[in-house]
């Protein structure tokens, strides 16, 4: 507890370097990796992420130094030529996307793996550890790194906001950008330079192998949440910047532990509860809804029986037993009483003694959905041409879901029939 | 080779990147398999490893169909974070685990620690790495022995296949594990870098040769031998790690093609140019 | 057996992506007969197909096949894809392509036999491919790959046989041989089905027409189904009720049948 607290006072320079740094890398990867989410692009990401590895070496060898805007620009033009290789071998031979991806990927990462090696075993002295740039090295961080990444991850950001509006509907509509005179190519340049970027900075907190994580996981975190784009970049940043935090937080409270994938953990684990959990879009809500389906859909049936025993053959309100209404449309046992519970909370239902009854609210809504059932009826019959024997099962479902809004358009449609193709009467309330 | 004959197949179904996941997100599985076990037994490891093979695909799969995830972003996240997991049980167990993070992650084919090659008095001695990955070649090749007609109309034309009654869904299934035992089994011996440019590269290269299958599956064993054989010279003389310089070689290749395919075409527009 | 019923659509409604491409679709079609399937794009004629073989599922409804479920009669059927469903760049022959025709999961271990061999070289013969037999699907033309589809699907000698757009981006010989080698097979007593996409031809290449928009605009002979208030009941846009209502059925993710429902014959009302 002390140490976290320790943490959080960042008083210590190294927690303020490393844990600063590390979430705005983590932040421009998130905003930027977003772009890429939405063009389903994300493993061209964990590619530009491999594909780094040679620039790097070459750079180092060529300059013999570790000064880290010289690597930048190796990684740069690395990654560079690995996004220009990717598209060139999509579109000028008969390989596909895919094969493309993991091809420049490997091979691009094959010659990286090779140089560094053979810069580890000619010692010349000065090199970088493996480690540092396959799994990252955060806790390595000096303040002239930070100030680095920082700049370049301001400048990202900077960007990505200036040129909000077109990378907005390139993402979204590119047929629609290029008709409308947008310069596409130019745009999707930017891009693959902004992102190219933001991985190559972003390489030092996480590492090569995971850096596809860093773009694409906050951005499926961001989506569970909204559909709006401006939201997304918003909360793909905060889940990122979050992560960053953490991951320095536990590298620091525990020095055995990596700082990179702690940061992968946390954004994985933000993101799968945010796939589950997030309203509407979540799995969850998704899995309640359903249920709430469900009973509507029992509710409602069980109002027909009570008005079509009741009130349609008889002409009242009848109380009716439970075997009564069970003989008439066969629920299971358990859905029933539930039902039964829930129409009596309603006071759609009254209990006389051991019988129950329609209340008068109860009626209406009974009413309701048969009328919609009918009404549905004859527009499938008179509208769909089918026949009268063809129409019961999808009126049965659609009666649970006409929304009042469409009722009434509805009975404009057919011109306020009374009667449904099977002659029954349609039920309106006055 | 057998990842050229296999992986001839992942690229005609169009499921490149799979191998990639597959080959990163194992690497828990045998992490953990090492922690339990304690032994670097091969069978452990393997059945670790395979557990954790499955475990990817079934979160790839709840991801993408139970979540509606996009296919893309469900192989990367899960891969990800099985991947991240994986390194961070080697940070936390350094003392207790042998493993090196730079040995699994790309293999040192040389460095292979049960086996070395020895020669002694004209014996040969294998190592066991080579009986394991030339048993699993045999194998690979009966496998497409048989499963030939059947790959093919399921790479082609799976709607088709399934309109005959073919189970397009078992072919799959038997297919992946396939490439997941090879995968698995390549681990250790070539590490997760060379099994996925393995898996890709010499079939590419030889995907735009050739026009017909069988020419391909076999320029793509070809050029994966002599990527290997180039790559080991390479390393040796730069001193770098072998598994890197296998993939370079066959990148090289790779290029070689491209260029060559690209001069053809331009030699054939001139030679329709010129017949006019 | 003419005028035995081929095929049967029982109140098929499908979806896709969670909203009904097709609402409660229902007709039957005699066999003997060359029956094109029309309606706009988006109007579910693909989907109708892909319902019919089973190559996805539907929220309700069946489809019967002479009187039978898929499965039982399988080897009756033959369906040929959209052309463009296929990366023609795989590394196949022509032949080889054709003879997939014969693959079933019982030989798919074991080489074909000579009388299947015989059966493929037949059937690229009536679509004038056999001196092509040998050379690679990549270095075809469209109205070739089109033939070579057809030949696979005559091999399989079948029954009926489903096409999804047979005629679209192939030349005007082409489309002359392959509608000549159908009317030969309507002659023969066989059932076609044939997803057209063009209104100007069908008239004249079809016996039987099913219009499709969505919903089932009509069915039947050409006589009764092609005239000026049918067309435009197809092509005049959407039911805007009905997709309205789709709309609901695709957010809301409703079920399309209750789970305790029981497909059957003649129903009751409310």
């Amino acid at each position: 507890m002390h140490d976290i607290l320790a943490f959080f006072s960042f008083s210590d320079p190294t927690v303020r370097i490393v844990s600063l740094g590390t979430v705005f890398l983590a932040m421009s990867a998130s905003v930027v990796g977003t772009f890429a989410f939405l063009r389903k692009r994300a493993l061209v990401g964990d590619a530009i992420a491999h594909a780094i590895l040679p620039g790097i070496a070459i750079a180092f060898m060529l300059s013999g130094t570790k000064n880290p805007l010289v690597l930048m620009l190796g990684a740069l033009v690395s990654g560079w030529l690995a996004t220009w290789a990717m598209e060139y071998i999509t579109e000028k031979t008969k390989l596909s996307s895919d094969t493309a991806v993991a091809l420049v990927l490997s091979v691009f990462f094959g010659i990286g793996i090779m140089l560094l090696t053979h810069i580890q075993h000619s010692g010349s002295g000065n090199q970088s550890g493996l480690d540092q740039y396959l799994f990252g090295k955060a806790a390595g961080m000096t303040s002239q790194d930070l100030w680095t990444y920082s700049a370049v991850a301001v400048l990202l950001l900077l960007v990505v906001l200036g040129l909000y509006k077109e990378l907005k509907v390139y993402t979204f509509n590119p047929d629609f950008a290029a008709a409308s005179g947008l310069p596409v190519k130019s745009i999707r340049r930017v891009l693959n330079l902004v992102t190219v970027l933001a991985i190559a900075i972003g390489i030092q907190s996480v590492g090569v192998v995971l850096m596809a994580a860093l773009l694409i996981t906050p951005a499926a975190a961001a989506r569970a949440w909204t559909s709006s784009l401006k939201v997304m970049l918003f909360l793909a940043a905060l889940v990122g910047g979050i992560s960053g935090l953490s991951g320095s937080l536990i590298s620091y409270l525990s020095p055995a532990m990596p700082t990179g994938p702690w940061i992968v953990m946390t954004l994985s684990i933000i993101t799968l509860l945010s796939l589950f959990f997030a309203p509407k879009r979540g799995a969850l809500s998704r899995l309640l809804k359903q249920r709430r389906h469900s009973q509507k859909i029992v509710n409602e049936n069980l109002l027909k029986v009570f008005y079509k025993l009741s009130i349609e053959k008889e002409g009242e309100q009848l109380e009716l037993s439970q075997s009564e209404l069970q003989a008439e449309r066969a629920i299971n046992k358990a859905d029933f009483s539930a039902a039964i519970k829930r129409l009596k909370r309603k006071n759609w239902l009254l209990a006389e003694g051991e019988k129950l009854k329609l209340s008068s609210i109860g009626v209406v809504e009974a009413k309701r959905v048969v009328r919609l059932h009918r009404l549905w009826e004859m527009y499938l019959s008179q509208r769909l041409n089918l026949k009268e024997d063809h129409i019961h099962p999808n009126a049965e479902s659609m009666e649970h879901i006409i929304s009042p809004e469409l009722e009434a358009l509805l009975v404009k449609e057919l011109d306020f029939p009374t009667q449904d193709p099977h002659n029954s009467p349609i039920p309106y309330t006055n | 080779m057998t990842c050229a004959l296999l992986g001839s197949f992942l690229l005609l179904r169009k499921m490149a990147m799979l191998g990639d996941a597959i080959s990163h997100a194992v690497l828990p599985g045998i992490v953990l398999a090492f922690m339990i076990s304690g032994s670097r037994d091969n069978i452990i490891i393997l059945i670790g490893a395979s557990l954790a093979g499955l475990l990817v695909t079934l979160l790839i799969e709840l991801l993408h169909k139970k979540v509606h995830l996009q296919e893309d972003a469900s192989i990367g996240i899960s891969f990800t974070w099985l991947f991240a997991i994986g390194v961070i049980l080697i940070s936390a167990y350094t003392e207790q685990v042998d493993l090196d993070q730079d040995c699994v992650l790309y293999g040192e084919i040389a460095y292979i620690p049960f086996d070395l090659l020895y020669f002694s008095k004209g014996e040969l001695y294998f190592p066991r790495a080579t009986l394991i990955s030339g048993s699993l070649f045999l194998v690979s090749l009966l496998f497409l022995v048989f499963a030939y007609k059947g790959l093919k109309i399921t790479s082609f034309n799976s709607d088709y296949a399934k309109s005959l009654g073919i189970s397009t869904l078992a072919w799959h299934l038997v297919f992946m594990s396939m490439v997941s035992i090879t995968t698995v089994l390549s681990f250790e011996i070539v590490g997760a870098i060379l099994i996925v440019a393995l898996l890709v590269v010499p079939p590419a290269t030889a995907y735009l040769l050739t026009k017909r299958l069988k020419q391909m599956l076999l320029l793509a064993v070809l050029f994966a031998f002599l990527s290997a054989l180039g790559g080991y010279y390479l390393a040796v003389m730069l001193n770098a790690s072998i598994a890197g310089a296998m993939v370079t070689v066959a990148g090289i290749f790779f290029l070689l093609a491209l260029i060559f395919t690209r001069l053809q075409r331009r030699l054939l527009k001139v030679d329709a140019f010129l017949d006019k | 057996m003419e005028n035995e019923t081929a095929l049967e659509v029982h109140n098929l409604t499908a979806s896709y992506q969670r909203k009904p491409v097709l609402w409660e679709i229902d007709f039957k079609v005699p066999s003997g007969r060359l029956i094109g399937i029309l309606g706009p794009n988006g109007s579910g004629k693909t989907t109708l197909l892909r319902n019919i073989m089973n190559l996805m599922e539907a929220d309700s409804g069946y489809v019967k096949i002479f009187g039978k479920d898929l499965d039982e009669v399988r080897s009756r059927l033959s369906y040929v894809p959209q052309r463009e469903s296929v990366d023609w760049n795989f590394p196949a022959s022509v032949r080889e392509v054709v003879e997939m025709g014969r693959y079933r999961p019982s030989n798919l271990l074991r080489r074909l036999k000579s009388s299947d061999k015989q059966k493929v070289n037949a059937a690229l013969e009536k679509v004038g491919m056999l001196a092509y037999a040998d050379r690679q699907i990549s270095e075809l033309s469209g109205g070739q790959q089109q033939r070579v589809f057809i030949a696979r699907s005559l091999a399989q000698e079948a029954d009926i046989y489903l096409m999804d757009e047979p005629f679209v981006g192939v030349d005007a010989a082409t489309e002359e041989a392959i509608l000549a080698l159908l009317s030969s097979l309507r002659d023969e007593g066989k059932t076609v089905l044939i997803v057209h996409h063009d209104l100007q031809s069908a008239y004249q290449y079809f016996d039987w027409m099913i219009l499709l928009n969505t919903r089932l605009v009509a069915a039947g002979p050409k006589e009764e189904v092609f005239n000026s208030a049918r067309l435009k009941e197809a092509y005049g846009g959407k039911l805007n009720l009905l997709s309205k209502l789709g709309e609901i059925v695709a957010r809301e993710q409703f079920p399309l049948r209750e789970p305790d429902f029981k497909e059957k014959e003649g129903e009751g009302d409310a």
